[in-house]
């Protein structure tokens, strides 16, 4: 079992003949990724390494039976792309892109929230999703992911998301499924989404959760997680020791006035029983005491 | 990519709200012809990216030429918060009846956009919210939507301004909406906004705050990117188009994505060391990125070791080794070097930098031995 995604899910590659979307998609088909298609309005007709290229979702959708995506496009292009996604029949769009501005991201989420409730997009600059053994969409490195359970992964930042796995993976730890949810002011999936999504997996036994500096997400996950989490969860919030108002290159990250810092963080989740390590090795032990326990 | 007053200004009258006549000044002299340009009485007051520069001595009314003159004198070089002032504004003065505060930002938590108006102007809107959060009429505007007339003109009426603002002040928030979107701004606020005594309702303040990611849409933002207060460590990252922030210690650090970095700081501090600098070099790090880091670290005089954490997902292990290879043949680095590299490629990437190792370049297997290593080594330097 997973969240979100798994072996069955097909996956439509928006910019898969630029450099990067070419290499991640094709490096995803080798982990053994459905990837059955990919969109350039240019190129329609064309295939790269054998994957067919459309000219938009709907046409990619209507031949393949995809119902997930994943962008590559530059960020002028990204709101574009998400539309094209939504009105083609995506239901679930993830977005690798970073630098997207966050009047776009405020944009897109409420259209889609308005006129396609059902879509879930995951991004913008977010590393993506992988179900170990199942279905990588995005740049995470497939081989440090251990297949199976019964942890599942949330995390605000993409190297952090990896750190998690290996630090997993180290001690022989399986994990459902890893979500990456990015650190943009406005992410399509929310660390509740995945906490829900997690809560429900019959699967999924425990959650580590990677959180960071800025913004009131992490707080707003320790009420859930107190009270409506059977699970245990173990955590790790990056910035700990930043100091007071440098922005630290994440539009995610920045700490002002008192609110926001790892200190209001961490003190939020252990209110909420969550085991919180104070660097990412800390918060794998803890992880791994949670499944030893079990 | 925080404002100066006057560059704010200047983007609201874009946008055609009421502002104030005024002019730059970089010196004296320059206030001075200002003042006499524009005729007195005007405001004297400091450019700087800080609150509090009233408080500070920085805003000073001159009824003449003289007053321009000597209060010019006491601000220019002024230390506002650890912000030097190097520019002066001159404006009109205006007469105050009443001072109002106004605002757009992006409310995270609701995912949608976040108005904020008050009678109660002129002070820190943060102590208004807490002590009397009824005086802050708030309005939530939906993106995909937008501010309509009809809602803004019911936000305003909640707002208990005088009767006679309120049509000039709907006017000046439908503007303010506009810039904040159009402007692709992160935060525009008006504090105070005043009504005049003759029943005007003007923007005698403005605090911009612009999205650095929307500059592709913005070329003009460039001049704005000019007056960005940074030391001399963070203009030359910045020059390389590197995420770096200037700290107090002696371990440079190195490091793939903001979390990691912020992580490789944290752990440094954990194990007794105190890091020189944040610097994320972003996924897709080639040779010529690590090189540029490096060379923004290696000029940092402070630092006594550097610590490279790498964790390979779209920055592959190999480029990150080639880059190292190729920077320590292009710069003479100074201090010692740990690296620490796993990831995509990880092994490959451990292959080309095996031969190279030797006591300036170390590696170690995980975040925490290596954080150690580069704390024991830079310390060692120190004593």
């Amino acid at each position: 079992m997973s969240i979100f995604v798994d072996s069955d899910t097909k996956v439509i590659y928006q910019g898969l003949t630029g450099s990067q979307g070419r290499y991640y998609g094709l490096l995803n088909r080798e982990y053994g990724t459905q990837v059955v298609g990919g969109t350039n309005p240019k190129k329609a007709g064309e295939d790269v390494d054998g994957i067919p290229v459309f000219a938009n979702c709907a046409d990619a959708v209507e031949a393949t039976g995809a119902t997930a995506s994943c962008i590559f496009i530059p960020a002028a292009g990204v709101y574009s792309a998400v539309m094209d996604a939504a009105q083609g029949g995506i239901k679930f769009i993830v977005c690798i892109t970073e630098g997207v501005p966050a009047h776009d991201e405020a944009k897109f989420y409420n259209e889609l929230k308005a006129q396609h409730p059902d879509v879930q997009m995951l991004g913008p600059n977010c590393p993506g999703i992988i179900t170990p053994g199942q279905c990588n969409i995005g740049i995470t490195a497939g081989h440090i992911a251990k297949p199976g359970g019964p942890v599942g992964i949330v995390s605000r930042s993409g190297t952090l998301t990896y750190q998690a796995l290996y630090e997993l993976q180290q001690k022989d730890i399986g994990v459902t499924t890893c979500v990456g949810i990015g650190g943009d002011p406005v992410p399509g999936t929310s660390f509740i989404d995945c906490l829900a999504a997690f809560e429900a997996d019959p699967a999924t036994k425990a959650v580590m959760m990677i959180g960071e500096i800025g913004g009131s997400a992490e707080e707003e996950a320790a009420d859930y997680i107190k009270n409506h989490m059977t699970k245990p969860v173990s955590s790790y919030i990056a910035g700990v020791t930043a100091p007071p108002g440098k922005k630290m290159g994440h539009a995610g990250a920045i700490v002002s006035g008192g609110k926001g810092t790892a200190d209001a963080k961490m003190e939020a989740l252990r209110d909420a029983g969550v085991k919180v390590g104070l660097n990412p090795t800390e918060a794998g032990e803890l992880m791994a005491e949670i499944v030893a326990s079990m | 990519m925080d404002l100066f007053e006057y560059q704010g200004k200047q983007f609201f009258k874009q946008f055609g709200m009421p502002i104030s006549d005024g002019e730059v000044a970089f010196t004296v002299q320059e206030a001075v012809s200002a003042a006499e340009q524009l005729g007195t009485p005007v405001m004297v007051k400091a450019q700087v990216h800080s609150g509090g520069r009233g408080k500070a001595g920085g805003v000073k009314f001159a009824a003449t030429v003289d007053d321009v003159q000597e209060h010019a004198t006491n601000i220019l070089g002024l230390d506002i918060n650890g912000h030097i002032v190097h520019r002066l504004w001159i404006e009109k003065a205006s007469d105050i009846s009443e001072e109002y505060y106004a605002s757009f930002t992006l409310d995270r938590s609701a995912k949608k956009h976040l108005g904020m108006l008050s009678a109660e102007g002129g002070v820190e809107i943060e102590t208004v919210a807490v002590e009397n959060p009824d005086a802050i009429s708030k309005i939530h505007v939906d993106p995909a939507v937008g501010l309509t007339r009809e809602a803004a003109q019911v936000w305003v009426d909640g707002a208990n301004l005088n009767p006679v603002a309120v049509e000039g002040a709907v006017d000046i928030v439908m503007k303010l909406y506009t810039a904040y979107v159009e402007g692709d701004a992160d935060l525009v606020e008006i504090n105070p906004l005043i009504l005049t005594p003759d029943n005007r309702v003007h923007v005698l303040d403005a605090k911009v705050t612009l999205d650095v990611n929307s500059v592709f849409r913005h070329p003009d933002y460039a001049e704005f990117d000019e007056t960005q207060p940074r030391d001399e460590r963070e203009e030359a990252a910045h020059a390389k188009g590197l995420q770096y922030v200037g700290l107090e210690g002696s371990v440079g650090v190195i490091a793939n994505g903001a979390g990691l970095a912020m992580s490789t700081v944290d752990v440094i501090n954990q194990v007794g060391g105190k890091p020189a600098n944040f610097l994320d070099i972003g996924g897709g790090a080639n040779a010529d990125v690590m090189a540029g880091a490096l060379e923004v670290i290696n000029n940092d005089p402070e630092v006594e070791s550097i610590f490279i954490n790498i964790f390979g997902g779209i920055t592959r292990g190999e480029e990150v080794a080639n880059g190292i290879i190729e920077a320590l043949n292009r710069v003479d680095i100074d201090a010692p070097i740990v690296i620490r590299l796993d990831g995509t490629n990880a092994e490959e990437g451990r292959a080309i930098l095996e031969p190279a190792l030797n006591d300036k370049l170390m590696m170690e297997p995980t975040m925490l031995d290596a954080a150690r290593k580069a704390v024991e080594l830079a310390k060692g330097a120190d004593a």
